[in-house]
């Protein structure tokens, strides 16, 4: 039977994990490679390294990074943060990675998604969504959720299925950091409405908010940061946990 | 140990190679007939599309090479598909080293089939080694009815062929090299045959 993921999420800056406690297991908690590679040795389903340098100077050393995880990774992983091209992503799957996200320059270019789709396939294009609640209705927004958008995120989900996106990232913006909990209502829409994979990510506190997530909010995987990074759920607890609640997955 | 890697226009052989590195061996990514005919292995990749993959093969004569080829070769997701013998992707016609066809997966569910998924696996030296029932990673939209070739099954919508063997020649649906430690074993178990 297909199994529900657990992808735990790192934010790279400069080559270096922005997050994270100190891990006794590893020698350098601020190496991704390192930190990637326990994750994977704990049971993670996959991953997904977002990078947020913000120089043009430092994106050049992450497609440098993500061969370093190709080479030390044996399970699948996802890039983005800030991809904005074709050619970007062309270096960046040669270099090894599974899959990419988009998420602003897609929204200002749709045609983007299209262009991926037929380039790479849609396997390995994921578009990130950041929404929010907003008088009765779910918005888009950009640039690392600082700019709103008129586009309603049903539309947005529709119109990037329709265009050969292979899996939608979204995040709420309403619950992200908040440990209250997925939003359940969007993400259950968007996973019926369109015929791909819905990740769910923002607001992950409990282990209960997985299984909250997986089954009203019929999500194929849930991505978190922090509750993993500073070790307040170990992923194979989590695992053992959602089993016994009677989700499928991977122990 | 001479590994050869098929060069051709579907996809990223990047993490085959750094998985093989993994297990110590430093494969050859090349379409050189001799290369390939004189390999100790071969692993016939592939993450793409059926009929353009294999206008290249036909164009450039690897469907021949690939087909006479008598030391193991492993064929992964589309390389897998590649070795039966139609694929209802585009209407295309393929290699024909397995009596097995390829179609889409119905529309019951969401399609590809992406993640990570229970597998039945033979008496194969393919498979030594492996607990019962492995997980393994998934990422396709077509899939191999299950026939006399078929070595490993698994289910998702509805039963299909997920490793397959013909002589000399072996096919896994799923990404050994995306598979953790089970894919892992399983690619060392090819490596020792």
């Amino acid at each position: 039977m297909l199994t529900k993921r657990i992808i735990p999420c790192l934010d790279v800056k400069n080559g270096r994990t922005v997050k994270g406690v100190n891990f006794l297991e590893l020698r350098d908690a601020g190496d991704p490679v390192e930190l990637g590679a326990l994750y994977a040795r704990n049971g993670a389903d996959e991953l997904c390294f977002l990078d947020i340098s913000a120089t043009l100077e430092q994106r050049k050393t992450f497609a440098e990074l993500v061969r370093e995880i190709a080479r030390n990774v044996n399970i699948p992983f996802t890039v983005g943060g800030g991809i904005g091209s074709v050619a970007e992503v062309g270096t960046l799957l040669n270099a090894g990675a599974d899959k990419i996200t988009v998420n602003s320059a897609a929204v200002r270019n749709p045609q983007l998604i299209s262009d991926l789709a037929g380039q790479f396939g849609s396997q390995c294009v994921v578009l990130a969504i950041d929404t929010k609640f907003d008088n009765g209705e779910w918005f888009v927004y950009t640039h690392g959720g600082t700019r709103p958008t008129p586009i309603r995120t049903t539309d947005w989900a529709r119109e990037a299925y329709n265009r050969g996106a292979g899996e939608i990232l979204l995040t709420s913006m309403n619950h992200d950091g908040t440990k209250n909990g997925f939003a359940l209502d969007i993400t259950s829409t968007i996973s019926q409405l369109v015929n791909i994979p819905v990740i769910a990510s923002g607001g992950a506190g409990t282990m209960a908010h997985f299984v909250d997530v997986f089954r009203e909010g019929r999500a194929d995987a849930a991505l978190a940061a922090s509750i993993f990074h500073f070790k307040e759920i170990e992923i194979m607890d989590l695992k053992k946990y959602l089993k016994e609640n009677g989700i499928s997955v991977r122990v | 140990m001479k590994l050869a890697i098929v060069k051709y226009n579907a996809g990223n052989v990047q993490s085959v190679e750094f998985a093989l590195n993994r297990l110590g061996i430093n494969p050859i990514v090349t379409d050189d007939v001799r290369e390939l005919q004189t390999a100790d292995k071969v692993i016939f990749p592939g993450v793409g599309e059926a009929s353009s993959a294999m206008d290249y093969l036909r164009k450039r004569g690897l469907d021949k090479v690939i087909k006479e080829l008598r030391q193991p070769v492993l064929g992964i997701c589309l390389g897998m598909q590649l070795m039966c013998r139609h694929s209802e992707e585009n209407n295309t016609d393929c290699l024909g080293i397995v009596d097995l066809n390829v179609s889409k997966f119905p529309p019951l569910d969401k399609v590809p089939h992406m993640g990570w998924n229970s597998i039945r696996c033979a008496d194969n030296p393919l498979f030594r080694g492996l607990p019962d029932e492995p997980f393994v990673y998934f990422v396709h939209s077509y899939h191999a009815e299950i026939g006399e070739a078929t070595i490993c099954t698994s289910e998702y919508i509805e039963p299909f062929t997920a490793g397959l063997c013909s002589g000399n020649f072996f096919g896994l649906q799923f990404h050994p090299e995306k598979s953790g430690a089970v894919g892992q074993q399983i690619l060392q178990n090819f490596v020792n045959l």
